[in-house]
């Protein structure tokens, strides 16, 4: 069953997603909330690509890394949600311009 | 077309469809549903490639807990969406240049790769199928990559401590029971024994 999705199939749908992220990045310039979930869809592109490889090389360490990536993401999406929350009390908003008041 | 590759396209084509709903939808609660379709669909498509703990852990930690904190972000937070579009097209001329650049880029690399057969042989850990998913992975997680596996648990640690200290707040003039207080209240404290003349009050 796993042979017939060959490896070019897994690594166009994680390259679609990828751009798609970094599109998603571009296209919502001010809405910290939606800039995280493209860096969430950012990161489910490499774990596709991670398993895409790990299937097709027959090695179990790319799911190990996608496990690992996985967890990153995670913290990542908790600590940004985080300092998003805090921004948004002190400041009423979350609009990025003026987040370079953050700056020392 | 065979079924596993009917079943890809399926979800690949879903996932892919849902990605461009959580960047271009006007609610961000839509986008955050939409972010769940995207990650349910790439849970499908790690099962199709024989990654089935990875699927399950994609549904459970994406989408049961990763989503719901967006989820409870975004409506917890009482924000001028509306507002945060402005300009929303003003960007996009060279968003879609360099997404369209990067996109060509990706899908050459991808389409025109081969995997030289020396490295394809030169496996690590090779796929044991007799055994599952899960408990292959276990048998080298706490063996062979438990340094890895325990930084990841730092990770997280310092992910959890991070979120507790940054949304952590003390407010001065609310007041919170403090039972050690309450309890250890001596009489003396508490009552005070005054004499009134009759007729006066106090």
């Amino acid at each position: 069953m796993e042979a017939q999705i060959g490896l070019g199939n897994f690594l166009t749908v994680g390259a679609i997603l990828f751009t798609i992220g970094v599109f998603g990045i571009f296209l919502n310039r001010k809405n910290v909330i939606v800039i995280l979930m493209s860096i969430e869809l950012l990161l489910l592109a490499v774990n596709i690509n991670f398993v895409g490889f790990s299937m097709a090389l027959d090695d179990l360490a790319g799911q190990v890394f996608a496990l690992l990536v996985l967890t990153v993401a995670a913290a990542e999406a908790a600590i940004g949600l985080a300092i998003l929350v805090v921004y948004y009390r002190n400041r009423g908003s979350i609009a990025v311009d003026d987040i370079n008041m953050m700056k020392g | 077309m065979t079924l596993p590759l009917f079943f890809f396209y399926l979800f690949s084509a879903t996932c892919i469809g849902a990605a461009v709903m959580v960047i271009s939808s006007r609610n961000p609660v839509h986008s955050v549903l939409f972010l769940i379709l995207a990650f349910v669909n790439a849970a499908g498509i790690f099962l199709l490639a024989g990654a089935e703990f990875l699927a399950m852990i994609l549904i459970v930690v994406y989408v049961g807990a990763v989503a719901v904190l967006f989820l409870f972000v975004v409506m917890m937070l009482d924000v001028d969406f509306a507002e945060l579009r402005k300009g929303f097209l003003q960007h996009l001329p060279i968003g879609m240049l360099i997404g369209l650049i990067f996109l060509i880029e990706l899908v050459l690399v991808a389409v025109g790769f081969v995997v030289s057969p020396q490295v394809a042989a030169e496996s690590v850990l090779p796929i044991n199928d007799t055994i599952s998913n899960t408990r292959a992975l276990g048998q080298v997680l706490y063996t062979r990559y438990v340094y890895l596996f325990q930084a990841a648990g730092l990770v997280l640690l310092v992910a959890m401590i991070g979120a507790i200290v940054l949304t952590l707040r003390h407010r001065k003039n609310i007041k919170r029971q403090d039972i050690g207080r309450q309890v250890g209240r001596k009489r003396s404290e508490a009552v005070k024994t005054v004499k009134v003349e009759s007729g006066k009050g106090l």
